[in-house]
């Protein structure tokens, strides 16, 4: 999956350092209400998908300096992913 | 007591502030927060002691609660399976009352060790290891760890060899994150009490390893 830059702006639960990399779902955590709205005086409904999405820590930084096998989990929402090789 | 009566045997630096006075002027946000206490008081909503009491029950959370969970867990290995699959449900078995709306335990294996950060804020198990430390809230924990792990973790005395590989869980919505340490050798004999002795807060954090038996 590819990890998109939406442009939103605010408290939003996508850190900066994966957006545009690709990774693949880890699992899929369930539904829940939408924290970048709930942090806004919203009620975040309907509930929306959440996945963990790992990363080669190859993949998001290019001089890392570590082991091969080292990885990166994190949770990323439903609007934030796209299909790998898609970037918008 | 005027000056010429103040003198016993001690240094006044003995009992200087550990830390730095941080409450001489509000915040922007504590004086909303005093402004709305105020408000709900006054309108009779809730009172002052609700809202002491909820601090308080949000603060009730110790790094013991983990520690417990994970040791039955290295004696029981059905509770183990039932903690990795339901975290919630393995507290709540041993009297634990998790808040969080989603508890994940992770193990670590010989193949694999696992740390957490949260790098956009100080998402943290409280339920089952109370407030996060300072370093765990400090920006250079939080960028770094995701960055270069194996540097932070020798920081910290923990030298993970290349031939294991290192996750990090970024807890950046709405999981939290348990690491259930292996057990260390040699505790073959230890009751389930010295086993959660072993266990600290920074192992179930992923920061460190769990004690070594004396």
């Amino acid at each position: 999956m590819r990890i998109l830059d939406i442009g939103k702006p605010g408290h939003v639960r996508t850190p900066t350092y994966v957006r545009h990399k690709t990774g693949t779902i880890e699992r899929f955590c369930g539904l829940f209400e939408n924290p970048e709205d709930k942090a806004y005086g919203r009620w975040g409904l309907p509930p929306i998908p959440l996945y963990r999405v790992q990363f080669r820590q190859d993949d998001i930084w290019p001089d890392y300096d570590g082991a091969p096998g080292d990885v990166l989990e994190i949770e990323i929402y439903d609007h934030w992913l796209a299909p790998a090789g898609e970037d918008s | 007591m005027n000056g010429d009566e103040h003198n016993h045997d001690h240094d006044h630096d003995d009992h200087a502030p550990t830390r730095e006075d941080d409450d001489l002027e509000l915040t922007e946000g504590e004086a909303r927060f005093l402004a709305l206490k105020s408000l709900l008081i006054e309108q009779g909503v809730m009172t002052a002691d609700e809202i002491r009491a909820r601090m308080e029950f949000n603060e009730r959370g110790s790094p013991h609660q983990a520690a417990r969970m994970i040791a039955r867990a290295w004696v029981d290995p059905a509770y183990k399976e039932r903690m990795l699959s339901d975290t919630k449900a393995a507290a709540a078995e041993l009297g634990i009352e998790a808040t969080e709306a989603a508890l994940v335990t992770i193990e670590n294996t010989p193949k694999r060790h696992n740390m957490v950060v949260c790098t956009l804020c100080s998402c943290y198990p409280r339920s089952l290891l109370g407030e996060p430390p300072a370093f765990y809230v400090s920006k250079a924990y939080r960028s770094r760890a995701v960055r270069e792990p194996r540097k932070v973790l020798r920081e910290f005395g923990v030298d993970i060899p290349d031939a294991v590989d290192i996750a990090v869980h970024d807890s950046n919505a709405d999981l939290r994150y348990v690491i259930m340490p292996m057990r260390p050798a040699g505790t073959e004999g230890l009751s389930e009490d010295d086993l959660a002795a072993l266990i600290t807060r920074d192992s179930v954090v992923g920061c460190a390893l769990p004690v070594e038996p004396a």
